[in-house]
């Protein structure tokens, strides 16, 4: 009952930040093209949004005849890398901010990096959630298996984090290399528990039960979007961005889990 | 990189009468693309090399992480190994030697690690083997006992994933050998066991080394049946295909430095069995 008193009082805080952001977005973001969008619009996507994107890539193309989004769902990192090894793409949509600074960094952003959604922590535990697992400090129980994202990507960054802030000193027994690995092992009943997005657990429709912590709150993951510089479908890829930002695409996005500013 | 001497005569006569040592011009037909072939196979080392950060490498070797890595990395696909021979050779000499019904089937069953992405093999060794899985929630209930995120699970992955190298080498190894040697010996009232010990082994032998050493090395660079079934933690499961892995995702220089260790050390661990055990005819 406490725990839902806090998360109520978190969640409207939050939303005070998040409206307070979206004024920005809606200044600095890229107007939507006024017609004319053509071709094939590349996205690289982190892989927490293939679900959301996926949707809302469809609706795009319903709205702009004739256009075609393709998708490269992965690792922001592996994404990143990628960009700045030249890899051709008109739009990238990063799970942290520090991921996507490497590639503005690098020069290959072309105008402002927006903030579309905002993600959280949860702990996915398997249906029926056999290790009776309430909150973080249930994790570092001797006998709980808890799956991590490495800390190299931002999975893991953010649970390190919330870890941290709740002074809960935890082993897991793997660092798995992105979400949905972390998320898997939780599904095939390997561990009895795993640090993942809230929108993860939210996409895989059986088998996993969330369990929400107030702690998540202090690791909050921002998504940036933006147009690349090399894009070969610029006018493709400022019309896509707006897509996201407008109206349908936030409404695809909370529906995934997603906070949207 | 040895070319034959160009400068040779022609000699159209010696295709009548091949000698082996006898310098011939080889083929443009066979030259280009083996030259080709050979630059495809070898330009992304030298990419490695090229990009290496050579100023900051005894820095990065010296970071605590590496040298664990690497070990474990040896020390299971060794383990790997062992296991692949162990059980490999005798299902090589069950397919070379014996007829019995679905024989081909199993042979089509046996190269299906090959086909298959390692990713769908460690799901598959976590449907079998995991704590919940056929094999692994008896073994867990009746022995306390779990492969997934252990060494022991790093060794199972990567023999299952290396075993078939083996097995085809030695079946192949088999096939070629004059079986007239073990009718010889089973004429001289040796058992099927001796023959197997005392004339197959020993005359497959090129074919066993060859096959082990394919072996070892898919073991050693074993990576998605890996860290999907024994997960990734160091100086347990993080074998230096995953440090790789984990390392590019944010310091590609790092990765880098880690790939050459890998490529060093087993290079020159298989140029110093070469020397020791296969001397190439």
């Amino acid at each position: 009952m406490r725990a839902r008193r806090i998360r109520a009082t978190l969640a409207a805080l939050a939303l005070m930040v998040l409206t307070g952001c979206g004024g920005a977005a809606q200044t600095t973001g890229p107007r939507p093209a006024a017609g004319g969008v053509t071709g094939t619009v590349t996205v690289l996507a982190a892989a927490s949004l293939t679900e959301s994107f996926t949707r809302i890539g469809r609706d795009f193309e319903a709205a702009n005849p004739g256009v075609r989004v393709v998708f490269n769902f992965a690792g922001s990192s592996a994404l990143a890398a990628q960009i700045n090894q030249g890899a051709p793409a008109d739009v990238f949509a990063s799970a942290n901010p520090g991921t996507m600074r490497t590639v503005t960094d690098a020069g290959n952003g072309n105008g402002p990096t927006v903030t579309f959604a905002r993600n959280q922590l949860v702990i996915a535990v398997p249906e029926g959630n056999p290790a009776e697992v309430t909150g973080l400090a249930d994790l570092a129980r001797p006998g709980v298996k808890v799956a991590l994202c490495a800390e190299q990507v931002p999975c893991g960054a953010a649970a390190k984090q919330a870890l941290g802030a709740a002074g809960v000193p935890l082993t897991p027994v793997t660092w798995e290399r992105d979400v949905r690995a972390a998320l898997s092992k939780v599904k095939l009943g390997e561990v009895d528990a795993a640090l993942v997005y809230r929108t993860d657990v939210a996409a895989s429709t059986a088998d996993v039960d969330a369990v929400e912590f107030p702690e998540s709150a202090r690791a909050v993951n921002d998504y940036p979007i933006t147009v690349l510089k090399d894009a070969p479908n610029p006018v493709g890829a400022q019309a896509f961005v707006a897509h996201v930002l407008s109206d349908g695409g936030r409404s695809v996005l909370t529906g995934a889990g997603f906070q949207v500013p | 990189m040895t070319l034959p001497d160009q400068q040779g005569d022609p000699v159209r006569t010696t295709a009548a009468s091949p000698r082996r040592h006898q310098p011939q011009r080889v083929p443009v037909a066979l030259l280009l693309p083996a030259v080709a072939g050979l630059l495809f196979l070898v330009l992304p080392l030298a990419g490695l090399v090229i990009r290496a950060p050579w100023s900051t490498l005894p820095q990065r070797l010296a970071q605590p992480g590496v040298l664990t890595a690497l070990r474990l990395s040896l020390q299971t696909a060794t383990a790997a190994t062992l296991v692949c021979l162990a059980l490999g050779v005798p299902l090589a000499w069950l397919l070379a030697r014996t007829d019995f019904p679905g024989r081909r089937l199993v042979r089509a069953l046996v190269t299906v690690p090959l086909v298959l992405p390692p990713v769908v093999g460690g799901v598959a060794l976590l449907l079998v083997f995991g704590r919940s899985g056929l094999v692994g929630g008896w073994l867990d209930a009746t022995f306390g006992v779990t492969l997934p995120f252990t060494t022991a699970g790093v060794v199972a992955a990567e023999a299952f994933v290396a075993m078939p190298f083996l097995v085809i080498a030695v079946e192949g190894a088999l096939r070629g050998a004059d079986t007239r040697y073990e009718e010889a010996a089973a004429t001289l009232g040796a058992g099927r066991w001796a023959i197997f010990t005392h004339v197959t082994l020993p005359l497959v032998a090129p074919g066993i080394a060859a096959g082990t050493v394919l072996c070892w090395a898919r073991a050693l660079g074993e990576f998605g049946a890996t860290i999907t079934f024994a997960g990734n933690y160091p100086g347990r499961t993080q074998t230096m295909p995953l440090a790789v892995y984990l390392a590019l995702e944010t310091d590609l220089d790092m990765a880098i430095v880690l790939s050459l260790v890998l490529l060093t050390v087993s290079v020159a661990i298989l140029v110093a069995l070469r020397d020791r055990w296969l001397t190439s005819p």
